[in-house]
């Protein structure tokens, strides 16, 4: 039963050590060879077919001689595909306006407030110039503010930012300046966070929903990976331990290295406030695991409710804890209401990540005659404290009268304490209920009721129907029109 | 069946003979057949290539080389590090050993990421951290460090002053506190684009919406290369080359930088040749190079390049289908006033080129540094590739011009008589203060290198270094430091392959100071002559 096979006597070996082993790795070895000299060298023009499919894709001409992007470059290049973008650029080709366009599109879909705009045009106009001029003793000095300043923001300014941010968490816990960097915006901070606590491909816990930028301001560039920690309506979307555990445990099974949590707090979308129980066994939870704990407590002083905020730095400065593994990130964008000005913070407890931090401002510091604006504006106490309780109450007002609004139409929200939006429960008008019917809504809210609110997948909700809602930047009268659009869709639906 | 067939008509005395003890004989003889002396050695390499590719996860493309890739990556993964995607930057690939070297207690403390790790170990400067403390001042502090090292002019503050005390009425209220495109207000990127085409003399015109506005121009630099390479390839950057290339370039976006030497005798000009040899060399390496970083008027030196220069490094470029990245940061301080002396954008190269090669050239530009205002942080990337730019102004959410900064460069572009008094008189004081300082340094024998642009000298001081080495040139700095008092930027740190050049920033004089710092480099040089 001999069978006719080519090189059979290499095959079945009969050439021993040398004809057994070496022929077949000879061969290989000269396939290899062939099929590298088949490919065409780099710096070939004809180098484009080996490009990946997206990058062909990309070049849509696909001609040759075209130079390449890097490949990391092409998701970033390409138009978002989160419904959260796509609602904004919707709104700017066709923009809301009282009087001059009264069939455009609202804009529920942007974190904003222009609740104390008056008060602050009365601040600018009265300081704006001077506290750009300003300097001790009088004589301006221009050399103050045009020359290279230390990236991390002026020794003076991170007093200030110290100051107010313990004054608007209620003055129970005070913040160490040295601790501080001061960042162009809250995602530099985060994005810097994020390169400096975990490398190319480890992952952060992050409890769901949670805001929609994260996913641009971590993946785009560090490369980390956010692990989804679902969280569900019947627990008001608060997080727990057990959650997490699962979670850490199911990443570490799957190989990926977790290197912390990311939290909101007061959480953006819900608006709901974490206790300081609930803080403490995260801080156990981290410490137990080993890994970080950052806190964005951007709406820190955008609070309403009865619930008290308590912030990180206090749980991590009352007592026997690590500190070194909690990271704060603040802006002034919310709850100053000046996100033009682009200016966060990152206050962190661990030396390394300060020094680096400090190190990477060079890419995205705060300008220095906006340091001195900021210097004054967060050190005029009286204005401050005038701002902030009036920020609170019209906050507080217009929640009242957005929800009760939505109420009155049979829609409930979620029970929220702060932030400038509310989180909006119509999975009573979903056609089916589904991610599918979840978006199909947004679409006829969009092009239907033309109300831009955001969809809960765009912040990795797992229940479908939810939708963050932002009401400061409407006026009182906006609030009927926007009810009566609503009503119109949902009769439409329902019917 | 093929096994009794090999074992029945093989006889087995003649292998029994010549016996050797290899591992897996039975294999390796071929005793196995058809099964063990093919499908298992493939098998084998199977797995090999396996594992080897399980462990470069991510990995965008196929390597052109992936024999010498994947041996590099297993031993780097073999060396026990935690990271298991090494491949993500080849600046990783040094950060491992440092994690494991650096400090850390184990247990309970909690660690940085190791890429920050990298990060906390550069890019520090000594210099200026002895200039913070003990700073020159004429009256207050005669006795102190006189600032030569950072890239700053002061010579036109008070023209600056004057727009900025005027400006009052111009930066009052609404908008400048609401959210604005993070790439920039169109107003501004019109502005801006003027400025540039000021700048060549108007033989461009400049497309603003071609313009990315950020925050300053080492975000630009940074955007640029994030966008242009991935991580692990290389661009090619003659040297002597500005000192921030390698934080810019490397840091967050794990691009190398290939130097390219040019040497005193060509007067550090850019040769074709030495690139070209370069990105041979770096082909061989399997690295490969995504683009040319250039700076015109260059940093140090001062030089500005020639239109067959440009029109050389752009032929290269094509020739390879690499990109160009054009650092014109300098460009409105070019104080020559000869023919040489002429600024020339590459921009105007690329204008006449076709479509497809102008994808290619992308520019830096500061418009702060222009302005000698540094503290405002703006740059700008100016790029004729749409899908860079698409990219980039994405990315600017992370360094952006905040918008009261905007409005206040808007107030100043926006008055033609302010900028043309600026940059006349700029342009004067460059002209002084360079020819007063480079008269002081012939005075002591010390040649300096010709130069039309930028705020810098670059000095020849190789007669007054102790050994021919990096070594002799960085102990001539600390005297400068120490003795001398003046900080200075040793050719080291612009990665000059020849010791013995220095940086001497000198838009950071007044004429006073001139003669002061002057008579201290006598100080420091004369010490050494007598030595």
């Amino acid at each position: 039963m001999r069978l006719i096979v080519p090189l059979r006597g290499v095959i079945q070996g009969r050439g021993g050590l040398f004809v057994g082993s070496l022929i077949p790795c000879c061969l290989f070895y000269f396939l290899q060879l062939y099929l590298k000299g088949r490919r065409p060298p780099p710096s070939d023009p004809t180098e484009l077919p080996r490009t990946s499919s997206r990058s062909n894709l990309f070049s849509r001409g696909n001609s040759i001689g075209r130079v390449r992007v890097s490949s990391r470059a092409v998701p970033v290049a390409k138009p978002p595909d989160s419904p959260y973008y796509i609602g904004l650029e919707r709104v700017k080709t066709d923009p809301y306006d009282r009087i001059t366009n009264t069939d455009g599109i609202i804009q529920l879909g942007l974190a904003e407030s222009t609740l104390c705009f008056d008060l602050l045009q009365r601040w600018m106009s009265e300081n704006l110039m001077e506290s750009i001029m300003q300097s001790g003793d009088g004589e301006f000095d221009i050399s103050s503010i045009a020359m290279y300043k230390p990236f991390e923001g002026l020794l003076e300014l991170r007093v200030a930012f110290a100051d107010f941010m313990s004054r608007i968490m209620g003055g129970k816990v005070s913040f160490d300046p040295s601790k501080m960097v001061i960042t162009a915006g809250g995602t530099p901070a985060i994005e810097v966070l994020a390169f400096c606590l975990a490398d190319h491909g480890n992952a952060f816990l992050i409890p769901t929903p949670y805001y929609p930028g994260f996913e641009r301001d971590i993946k785009f560039r560090t490369g980390v990976e956010l692990i989804p920690v679902h969280c569900r309506s019947s627990d008001n979307f608060t997080v727990t331990v057990s959650a997490l555990e699962q979670a850490f445990n199911q990443a570490r099974k799957r190989g990926s290295k977790v290197s912390g949590i990311l939290f909101s707090n007061p959480s953006n979308p819900v608006g709901n406030i974490l206790s300081r129980e609930t803080l403490h066994d995260i801080l156990k939870f981290a410490q137990e695991k080993n890994i970080h704990v950052i806190y964005d407590e951007i709406f820190a002083g955008s609070v309403y409710g009865e619930k008290e905020f308590v912030s990180m730095a206090e749980i991590a400065d009352s007592g026997d804890v690590d500190k070194s593994r909690v990271h704060i990130i603040y802006a002034l964008s919310k709850d100053l209401s000046i996100p033009g000005f682009r200016a966060g913070v990152i206050y962190s407890f661990h030396e390394d990540v300060v020094s680096a931090a400090k190190k990477l401002m060079r890419f995205s510091s705060v300008s220095v005659p906006v340091q001195r604006i900021l210097i004054s504006l967060l050190s005029d106490v009286r204005f401050i404290e005038e701002y902030m309780t009036a920020h609170r109450q019209r906050i507080r007002d217009k929640h009242v009268r957005f929800v009760e609004g939505l109420k009155q139409l049979g829609i409930p929200c979620a029970e929220s304490g702060g932030g400038l939006y509310c989180w909006v429960d119509m999975s009573s008008l979903l056609t089916s209920y589904s991610e599918k019917g979840e978006l199909e809504l947004f679409e006829k809210l969009l092009t239907v009721a033309k109300i831009n609110a955001t969809p809960g997948t765009a912040c990795f909700c797992i229940e479908p129907g939810w939708f963050r809602c932002c009401f400061t930047a409407l006026a009182d009268e906006d609030i009927p029109v926007i009810m009566d659009r609503i009503r119109q869709l949902a009769e439409s639906i329902r019917s | 069946m093929t096994r009794t067939g090999a074992g029945a008509v093989h006889p087995i005395q003649r292998t029994t003979v010549m016996r050797v003890i290899v591992p897996l004989q039975g294999v390796v003889q071929g005793r196995g057949g058809l099964v063990l002396g093919s499908v298992i050695p493939c098998a084998f390499f199977y797995f090999l290539q396996f594992y080897l590719k399980r462990n470069r996860r991510d990995e965008p493309e196929p390597e052109p080389e992936p024999v010498i890739q994947n041996s590099a990556s297993s031993t780097n993964n073999n060396s026990g590090s935690s990271s298991p995607t090494q491949s993500e930057l080849n600046g990783l690939s040094r950060s491992l050993s440092r994690v494991i070297l650096s400090p850390r207690s184990s247990g309970a403390h909690v660690s940085v990421s190791g890429r920050a790790n990298c990060i906390l170990k550069g890019g520090d400067s000594p210099g200026l951290r002895r200039v913070e403390e003990d700073s020159y001042d004429e009256s207050g502090n005669p006795d102190g460090i006189i600032e030569l090292g950072l890239a700053q002019n002061k010579l036109s503050l008070d023209v600056i002053r004057d727009w900025v005390s005027q400006t009052s009425v111009g930066l009052s209220l609404s908008g400048i506190a609401s959210y604005e495109p993070p790439d920039g207000l169109m107003e501004l990127k019109m502005g801006v684009t003027r400025l540039m085409s000021e700048a060549t003399k108007n033989a461009v015109t400049f497309d603003p919406s071609q313009l990315v506005l950020t925050s300053g121009a080492a975000s630009a630099i940074e955007i640029l290369s994030f966008c242009l390479a991935d991580s692990g390839n290389a661009f090619l950057v003659p040297t002597p080359c500005s000192p921030g290339f390698d934080v810019d370039v490397k840091w967050r976006n794990g691009v190398e930088i290939i130097h390219v030497p040019c040497r005193s005798s060509d007067n550090f000009t850019i040769s074709v040749t030495a690139l070209d040899r370069s990105f041979s060399q770096a082909k061989k390496r399997g690295v490969r190079i995504r683009g040319v970083i250039i700076s015109n008027p260059s940093n140090p030196m001062g030089s500005l390049l020639t239109r067959e220069n440009l029109y050389a490094l752009l032929d290269f470029t094509r020739e390879k289908n690499i990109h160009i990245i054009s650092n014109e940061i300098f460009a409105g301080s070019v104080h020559g006033d000869d023919e040489e002396a002429e600024f020339v954008s590459i921009a105007e190269i690329a204008d006449t080129e076709e479509h497809l090669d102008k994808e290619r050239v992308h520019i830096v530009y500061d418009i702060s540094k222009d302005l000698s205002f540094p503290g405002l942080r703006a740059g700008a990337i100016y790029s004729f590739n749409e899908n860079i730019l698409a990219a980039s102004r994405k990315l600017t959410v992370f360094s952006p011009v905040s918008s009261p900064s905007q409005h206040l460069l808007i107030s100043a572009i926006s008055k033609p008589e302010f900028i043309q008094t600026y940059v006349k008189t700029n342009r004067q004081r460059l002209q002084r203060i360079y020819s007063e300082f480079v008269k002081g340094l012939k005075g002591l024998g010390i040649e300096c290198t010709r130069s039309n642009g930028g705020l810098f000298c670059w000095a020849d001081m190789r007669g007054f270094i102790s050994s021919y080495s990096e070594k002799g040139e960085i102990e001539l700095w600390n005297k400068f430091l120490n003795i001398g008092k003046i900080n200075v930027t040793p050719g080291s740190c612009c990665h000059c392959i020849e010791p013995g050049w220095f940086r001497f920033c000198i838009s950071n004089l007044s004429e006073k100071d001139v003669f002061v710092v002057i008579n201290r480099i006598r100080k420091v040089c004369i010490r050494k002559t007598q030595d």
